[in-house]
């Protein structure tokens, strides 16, 4: 098979909409990745808002992502206007990450990428009366539940949180949600434990050599604080970001990807797996002592069984802060309007999350600029996708290799609708 | 669109024929249904029949629905076009959300002053993008509404109720 087009249309089981399209002429393989959201140009809505209004509206860009979203616009606002939280504060925020990564990962994991494994198409048709697939059901369901439960307990919301604001939070988890918040996710941690081993067990495998990149904190491993490094040791501080990460155009995409080093590079559970896993919660590793020896890994898929690992990370996180604090009501931290630049970065569940705004005197917005994860892992799917069509031009059939591409694109796990957020920002 | 792949034959089953869509948004009601499955999923596997939700499944049918449910705010020919096919094959048409609804957030562009509009007027050319982002019922008629940003998940089910109350009783 020396020529074949291959124009995928909706990439299904992801968040937004992505087209693929390939051609090959005489065995040469060209393959594209095309993000096909409409813009809705939040980059430019925010322009002559003040601070205080930047978050919530920016948490529209992505409703799954939608927390990581506010985390890092808030970061990149307090930055801007010299505002510094509390420590309770931040305590909330890596409980606000927790949930959401529980929730978010294991809505992934089962609902777009288990349907593979057991080769069904929907997860709902899962068979309630086969014991393994009776278990992924409610293990699903159950682990998603407990993610959502500490989203609301913390944030108000597991979507577009709405406790979470510049200088603090606008209320406070009390003692008999805190109580059943633990409740719930210590009853779900055996089903997370089994997540981890059914993930360890995909019988998916893509291998490929490329450059990890991660926020890395310092003594926990976490999605707010630390310094950005990739697999070769270099490290980027966040206020030189944009000079690390080129932008690069894709002729039919409605969003941008972008390269570090003129090449491609990952983001996301496995890069952080990879570059700070010996940071994981004491508890987490002690559990997970065999598949842990997995990582650093260049297998793709195994970003899946990352995003599983991070679930049990958060879920004892969690338990730790709420089983050792209480927390008690306390005035949001105000700052006078300046003019400022401010940077904000946060691990969301795709990979890093980047957001920058500049303000005026009077505190309003001049212009600002959001780099997400599934930007950046564009071109690494996209040579993944070309690589996925050379290896099997002979062995398989059009629609077989169609069903290859739509695997390993779920693995990365992107997001179209954060994609296409936005308008190239050019800073002097 | 894509094609038909799932089986042809109607289902055995009364269930609720579904389609899910999104448009021009950021599918936070998407996530909020997912979220609802956790305390719903069973009732909704017996109930429902999703014809088309791509977020669920890979395999979906375009065709005759009892139910539509449509998120987002409609912002080019093209999804104008597909809303217009879906309408026509839908008993009902739900709009679901605050872009579906109101047109909001996502169709904040139209209210853009001259020189914003300027700025980004190459890339609404380049994408063939609709001059305004509009509501849903601005292209369609529709026959109930989930408001919410995202939708309000006890408004959802009320909705749902009436409309499996309805269509029952109308089989």
């Amino acid at each position: 098979m020396h020529n074949l087009d291959i124009s995928l249309e909706h990439i299904t089981k992801v968040e937004g909409a992505a087209n693929v399209e390939v051609k090959v002429r005489d065995g040469k393989v060209e393959a594209r990745f095309e993000i096909a959201e409409q813009k809705r140009f939040y980059t430019k809505a925010i322009e002559g808002k003040p601070l205080m209004a930047v978050p919530q509206l920016l948490s529209r860009i992505c409703g799954t992502c939608s927390n990581a979203h506010i985390l890092a616009s808030i970061e990149a606002c307090e930055h801007a206007a010299g505002i510094v939280p509390t420590e309770q504060t931040r305590v909330l925020r890596t409980l606000t990450m927790d949930g959401l990564n529980v929730r978010d990962h294991a809505l992934h994991l089962y609902l777009f990428v288990v349907p593979d494994m057991v080769g069904k198409d929907n997860f709902l048709s899962l068979d309630e009366s086969d014991p393994a697939q009776h278990q992924m059901l409610h293990d699903a369901f159950d682990i998603k539940a407990a993610g959502n439960f500490l989203a609301e307990l913390v944030a108000g919301r597991s979507v577009h949180a709405v406790y979470p604001t510049l200088g603090g939070f606008l209320k406070f988890p009390d003692k008999a949600g805190v109580e059943q918040a633990v409740k719930k996710l210590e009853a779900v941690r055996p089903a997370v434990v089994r997540t981890v081993e059914l993930f360890a067990r995909s019988p998916f495998h893509f291998d490929r050599q490329t450059n990890f990149m991660a926020l890395v904190p310092k003594d926990r491993f976490g999605f707010i604080d630390g310094e950005i490094r990739d697999s070769f040791g270099h490290v980027i501080p966040e206020s030189g970001f944009r000079e690390h990460l080129n932008h690069v155009v894709l002729p039919n995409s409605t969003a941008s990807a972008y390269s570090h080093k003129d090449a491609a590079y990952m983001v996301g559970s496995l890069a952080r797996v990879n570059l700070a896993k010996d940071l994981l919660h004491p508890k987490t590793k002690e559990s997970l002592k065999d598949v842990l020896k997995l990582f650093p890994s260049t297998d793709i898929y195994f970003n899946n069984l990352a995003q599983a690992i991070e679930i049990l990370h958060c879920l004892d996180e969690a338990v730790e802060i709420l089983t050792t604090r209480e927390f008690k009501p306390e005035p949001l931290v105000r700052a006078a309007p300046r003019a400022g630049v401010g940077i904000g970065v946060v691990e969301a569940p795709r990979g890093t999350l980047y957001h920058k705004v500049e303000t005026d005197a009077k505190g309003n917005v001049v212009k600002g600029e959001v780099i997400v994860p599934t930007n950046q892992n564009q071109l690494n799917m996209q040579e993944d996708i070309a690589r996925i069509v050379q290896d099997n031009l002979d062995k398989m059939t059009k629609e077989e290799i169609v069903h290859e591409i739509e695997k390993l694109v779920r693995a990365y796990d992107p997001c179209m609708s954060c994609a296409a957020h936005f308008l190239k920002v050019k800073w002097a | 669109m894509s094609a038909a792949s799932k089986p042809s034959s109607p289902p055995a089953s009364p269930k609720i024929r579904i389609g899910w869509f999104s448009y021009s948004c950021c599918e936070d009601s998407t996530i909020v249904l997912t979220e609802m499955m956790n305390d719903h999923w069973q009732e909704w596997k017996e109930m429902f029949d999703f014809r088309h939700a791509r977020v669920l499944q890979a395999n979906n049918v375009f065709d005759e629905m009892d139910v539509a449910f449509i998120e987002g705010a409609i912002a080019s020919e093209k999804q104008a076009e597909e809303v217009r096919k879906i309408r026509g094959l839908a008993k009902r048409v739900v709009a679901i959300g605050s872009c579906a609804c109101t047109g909001m957030p996502s169709a904040q562009r139209n209210n853009f002053n001259p020189q914003q509009k300027q700025e980004i007027e190459f890339l609404i050319e380049k994408f063939k993008a609709s001059p305004k982002a509009q509501k849903l019922s601005e292209v369609i008629k529709i026959d109930a509404e989930v408001p919410g940003c995202p939708m309000d998940p006890k408004k959802f089910l009320d909705a749902v109720t009436k409309l499996v109350a309805e269509l029952r009783g109308a089989k």
